[in-house]
């Protein structure tokens, strides 16, 4: 018991943290191209490797915050124009290729030792260097806390049949909102609205009783804003891609000769989508190195495969396919890392070992989940029957 | 067919376990010092480009401070077995030197239980440092960059007919080319296996993965009708497995075919090892084989037929599932004999070497022509070429890959089809 | 040619046929000749495929408010000419001489999407129907000018959402018309071959185009629908709007234009009236084929003496085609 109860709170704790918030933002970018558009940008992590860099080396050398967001922006979106002006004339897989590899330059390039003054070069730049400005915005107070003081352990005294029933209820919740979602509708009127939105405050409160996970306070701030960040794209895509822009969009998808024959500029509007996701990109970016430092080795290609395989989980081209996705991603790679370290005898598998066995995991997860469901928890088979 | 995917997987999640079982065993070479689990070795052979420098005293110095002394032999080899994992200092002692040579005097290795680790010190003499002209330099770089470029150009082949005959990119083409390596390393250097033997078998071997995947993967998987994008995501989940499949059984350290250090020639300014001499010798054969066969022989032509235009090939009575797999099998087979030529020539092969491959892969059959065999060969020389000139033409070091994109984004906007590619049919 | 022939401007239309008749008889029956009121004018356009020349167009005009039928054999280059002057591809000549105008504007350098905005809307020979979007939103895509197909109006509903009620009416009234409203909400890649041929010309008319383009808009589309299809081209021609179409069904083309154009092995061969190209022994040779009058389903023709008739004609020919060899 006591085994499931720590790796599900290390599950959790993944799941909540904010670098999973990051790269639901960056998923949420990813889905405009993939998704959406149809793009197969391949460098996702570039675009969050240079809004972090653009927001950390501006504070780092004296500049106010927000001209470090800006700069995050402006870094992300000149690198899309580069981008796609050579490639989105062109068939999909060429995109693919210069992003893929323009994504590795980038992180070469921050690597340098030329650019240690401004990058950090390999070593990367500490986030103690840029944090501090966020951190003094924080109305979180000091200290240490719970989220919600009360908790399991209030029950009964934490016995096992408790949490049990508390698991069943969350599992429960949880697919009650996936089916609400699948079906569609959940949103529409404000009585299905209140009932979704009620259900997403239930489920997040049981959690928190069932995981009482206290944290200090900065970094309650941190998760906050991330998250919050989370939702407030969400909405953006939202309202997005409901448009004609969206239908748009979704028409290149399809067929972009077909879209062009009706006299709608193709290469505009996918330089469009190309630029907002990846300035989704820079944001997941900027929140991924708020909890920790810029290193460009972790910002690498493996980062983008998580972002697809996170979007496929979740469900291309649906609007909370990529929240969903990046939690049960993170999620569950920490689930398998810790089964695999607490029930597998070290003599078989080292504890180094199931870190990377938790990613093989993942690259055969990918394969099957393309394969067997490529429209993954939220998606329809019928639109996504997805070709470029 | 969709138990050939699961078996696949089953495959895919037991390898590292199976390695494992395989462990790493001790090595036997005919250095005197003798790596095993709780030692490793630090070698190497002093020399300028005019010989080998005997009696020249080395220090070495582990993270703590502590230092070890060693003196090179007639050879100019010295080597050390040390008892600890990690950072090391391996310091020439200046005043041991001859006069009139020029070095950087140290040079910083990781060691290894297990394995011998090379250091390897840059000796110059004087006048070899004041005479080696721009001139030579850039000779010295062209014929590393045909090398770079002939081993790039039997992987890229591989990739664009691939490409080619099913329109898939494959971005595990690049773990393929690990793959040999490891192989390589794991045949040779841990079995023992002597180098040809090991080499033909590592071709074979992947060769026949080639085979399996397209056996167990990419055909039912063709068959079951999955979009071109799909599959390509495919390959991205089996590029992301691989990886961490080498990391499993390899861990993150860079791993050699053979232990000792290599043989080098001397062509007035060029200097080059013999492996690269031999490697390059085999690579132009082998792509000359494949060249001829492309144009010359039955299947060649089917392969060809089947690129241009699949639907009407198969009209015409060929088996392009055939060609296909046969596609599969010679590209998997050229990407390990490039694999393992690789960690031959630049010494050693990583888990990650694939990553870097993968992005000159990329631009060279994005520079030839999506799909056109030759153009993949043509690319994948200019990349090697511009790889390695590049840092000589003045492009700070770390950005030489930069050159690489900067090169095929200028080509896309002015011809975006390749240079030896065709533009395609709409309506 | 009679220049102050009444040359009816494209409000009022070409709706009756004896003006009609009357206009086309004024023009030269012959490749490339001058029209008084051209909407299109092509000159010099080649087109190569590696050695092969699909497409070698010297001068040809189109005549506004006219429907046009383009026919040849297949491979002659029709779709590839389609694609050249829609903006599709790009001329061999492009820059060397190759020129094209619609309605006195130049395209030599216009994207595909400008070409369709300034008037020109095609079809394809092979449907592109957006098969993982519903048939409404396929015909919506098709309106112009839509407020909310800009990125930043997007976000804000009230900005487009009455434009958005004004297209879908006038996408539910096509529907109507193509027989597709029944299928408003369906995915298109449901609908049948047939359907999407309908759904794609439906799509390009809500741009409200000058000239439409359609590459064989009736394969596949049932007699009865060819019928009423056939009724409602004559009716937009009727309204002003011009017509370019490629048939290979002689009695559509027979039926409906006004102007017939012949291409071959990339070539203009012949232009004239129906009536007078069809019988041109060049476009029979070239195409038509001896028989093109005789309804081959015909049960008529299957009596000995008819098929002997053809089984000597055809044997004739053959020998006259071994001797020129
Ligand atoms: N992208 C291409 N590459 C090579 N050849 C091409 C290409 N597009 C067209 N062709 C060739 O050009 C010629 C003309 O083709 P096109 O499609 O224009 O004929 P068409 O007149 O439309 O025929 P159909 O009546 O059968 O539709 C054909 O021989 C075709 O094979
Ligand atoms: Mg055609």
């Amino acid at each position: 018991m006591d085994n499931i109860q720590y790796i599900l709170n290390g599950m959790v704790r993944e799941a909540l943290s904010p670098q999973t918030a990051a790269v639901a933002i960056a998923v949420i970018g990813l889905n405009i191209h993939f998704g959406f558009t149809g793009l197969l940008n391949m460098g996702q992590s570039a675009f969050m490797l240079l809004g972090a860099y653009g927001f950390a080396i501006s504070i780092w050398h004296g500049l106010p915050m927000i001209l470090g967001i800006l700069f995050g922006f402006g870094a992300a979106f000149i690198f899309a124009l580069i981008l796609g002006a050579p490639t989105l004339k062109l068939r999909g897989d060429y995109l693919a290729i210069v992003t893929i590899s323009a994504a590795e330059i980038i992180r070469y390039v921050g690597r340098s030792a030329l650019l240690v003054d401004f990058t950090g070069s390999a070593q990367g730049i500490p986030g103690s260097k840029y944090t501090t400005a966020f951190d003094n915005l924080s109305f979180f107070g000091n200290g240490s806390f719970t989220l919600i003081p009360f908790n399991y352990r209030d029950v009964a005294d934490g016995a096992a049949w408790v949490r049990v029933i508390g698991w069943i209820l969350v599992v429960a919740v949880i697919t009650l909102i996936v089916l609400r979602l699948r079906r569609g509708g959940a949103f529409e009127g404000i009585a299905q609205a209140a009932l979704t939105a009620l259900m997403f405050v239930v489920g997040i409160f049981l959690i928190f009783f069932l995981f009482p996970v206290p944290y200090l306070s900065s970094e309650w701030w941190v998760r906050f804003v991330a998250w919050a960040l989370v939702f407030a794209c969400t909405a953006v895509v939202f309202l997005l891609v409901r448009s004609p822009w969206g239908r748009a969009l979704r028409g290149i998808r399809e067929d972009e000769d077909a879209i062009r024959s009706l006299g709608k500029n193709v290469f505009a509007i996918k330089m469009q989508a190309l630029v907002i996701g990846g300035l989704f990109g820079a944001l997941g970016g900027m929140v991924y190195v708020l909890s920790s430092s810029v290193q460009p080795d972790s910002m690498g290609r493996s980062l983008t495969f998580f972002c697809y395989t996170a979007l496929l989980l979740g469900g291309a081209a649906t609007i909370f396919g990529p929240v969903l996705g990046s939690v049960l991603f993170f999620a569950g790679r920490i689930g398998i890392k810790y089964i695999a370290a607490t029930y597998v005898p070290d003599s078989v598998m080292s504890g180094q070992q199931t870190e990377q066995f938790s990613y093989i995991v993942v690259g055969v997860a990918l394969m099957l989940l393309v394969i067997f469901r490529p429209q993954g928890i939220l998606g329809n088979k019928r639109e996504l029957r997805f070709n470029v | 067919m969709p138990r050939g995917v699961a078996g696949l997987v089953l495959a895919l999640l037991l390898a590292p376990v199976l390695a494992l079982m395989s462990s790493t065993a001790a090595h036997a070479v005919d250095t005197l010092c003798l790596p095993d689990a709780t030692h490793g070795c630090l070698a190497g052979t002093l020399r300028t480009e005019d010989g080998v420098l005997p009696d020249v005293t080395i220090t070495v110095t582990d993270e703590a401070g502590a230092a070890q002394e060693v003196v090179t032999s007639e050879t100019g080899k010295w080597n050390l077995r040390v008892d600890k994992e990690g950072p090391y200092t391996v310091k020439i002692d200046e005043s041991t030197l001859p006069k009139d040579l020029v070095t950087d005097g140290e040079v910083k290795v990781t060691s290894k239980f297990g394995v011998t680790i090379p250091a390897l010190i840059t000796i110059r003499t004087e006048n070899y440092s004041a005479t080696t002209s721009k001139f030579d330099e850039l000779l010295q770089s062209s014929v590393n960059g045909l090398r770079l470029g002939l081993l790039l150009a039997l992987a890229s082949v591989g990739l664009s007919l691939i490409y080619g005959t099913t329109g898939l990119s494959n971005f595990a083409h690049a773990e393929q080319v690990t793959l040999g390596g490891m192989l390589g390393y794991y045949l040779i250097n841990v079995h023992g296996l002597g180098l040809w033997v090991g080499g033909v078998l590592v071709v074979i071997l992947c060769a026949f993965s080639g085979w399996l995947q397209d056996r167990v993967l990419w055909q039912p998987l063709r068959r079951r009708g999955l979009g071109l994008t799909q599959l390509m995501i495919v390959t991205i989940g089996l590029s992301l497995a691989l990886q961490y499949v080498y990391q499993y059984t390899v861990g993150a350290r860079t791993v050699r075919v053979v232990q000792d250090n290599p043989e080098v020639s001397e062509f007035g300014p060029i200097t080059i090892t013999n492996q690269s001499i031999v490697a390059m010798v085999i690579s132009v054969v082998v792509l000359a084989a494949v060249g001829y066969a492309l144009l010359r022989t039955r299947i060649g032509r089917a392969t060809r037929a089947v690129s241009d235009n699949p639907a009407l090939a198969a009209a015409s009575g060929i088996d392009t599932d055939k060609v296909i797999r046969l596609v599969w099998t010679v590209a998997m087979g050229l990407a390990g004999l490039s694999g393992i030529l690789y960690a031959l020539v630049t010494n050693g092969i990583k888990w990650d070497t694939g990553l870097q491959i993968l992005l000159l892969l990329f631009a060279a059959v994005t520079l030839g022509g999506l799909g056109t065999a030759f153009g993949a060969l043509v690319g994948a020389l200019i990349i090697g070429l511009v790889v390695e000139l590049s840092p000589v033409l003045g492009m700070p070091g770390d950005f030489k890959y930069a050159t690489a994109l900067l090169i095929l984004i200028l080509l896309l906007l002015v011809r975006p089809q390749g240079l030896l590619g065709k533009p395609q049919r709409i309506g | 040619m009679s220049d102050q022939m009444a040359q009816p401007t494209a409000a009022s239309g070409m709706a009756d046929p004896a003006a009609r008749r009357a206009l086309t008889g004024g023009f030269a029956p012959e490749p490339g000749s001058a029209k008084p009121d051209p909407i299109l004018v092509v000159d010099n356009i080649v087109r190569q495929f590696g050695g092969m020349t699909a497409v070698d167009v010297g001068h040809l005009e189109v005549q506004r408010g006219l429907i046009t039928a383009l026919i040849g054999p297949n491979g002659a280059g029709k779709t590839t000419f389609f694609n050249l002057i829609t903006g599709f591809d790009r001329p061999t000549t492009a820059g060397k001489g190759a020129h094209w105008a619609f309605d006195g504007r130049t395209l030599d350098k216009t994207s595909a999407s400008s070409v369709a905005r300034a008037g020109m809307v095609r079809t394809f020979q092979l449907t592109k129907a957006l098969s993982a979007m519903t048939v409404i939103e396929n015909m919506m895509l098709g309106a112009q000018d839509q407020a909310g197909e800009n990125l930043f109006k997007s976000m804000f509903r009230g900005t487009w959402a009455k434009q958005e009620r004004e297209i879908e009416a006038k996408a539910d009234e096509l529907l109507g018309r193509f027989k597709l409203y029944e299928k408003k909400h369906d995915y298109a890649g449901s609908l049948s071959g047939g359907q999407r041929k309908l759904l794609e010309m439906a799509r390009a008319l809500m741009s409200d185009p000058k000239m439409i383009m359609l590459d064989e808009p009736m394969a596949g589309v049932n007699p009865a629908l060819t019928q009423s299809l056939l009724g409602h081209v004559q009716s937009l021609r009727d309204e002003g709007m011009t017509v370019l179409f490629v048939e290979h069904d002689m009695h559509v083309v027979r039926h409906i234009s006004d102007w017939v154009a012949v291409m071959a092995e990339g070539k203009l061969v012949a232009e004239g009236p129906a009536d007078t190209v069809m019988s041109d022994q060049a476009v029979i040779d070239a195409y038509l084929g001896a028989h093109h009058d005789t309804d081959l389903g015909d049960d008529a023709l299957l009596t000995d003496e008819a098929i002997e008739e053809l089984e000597e004609e055809v044997a004739a020919e053959r020998e006259a085609e071994e001797e020129t060899k």
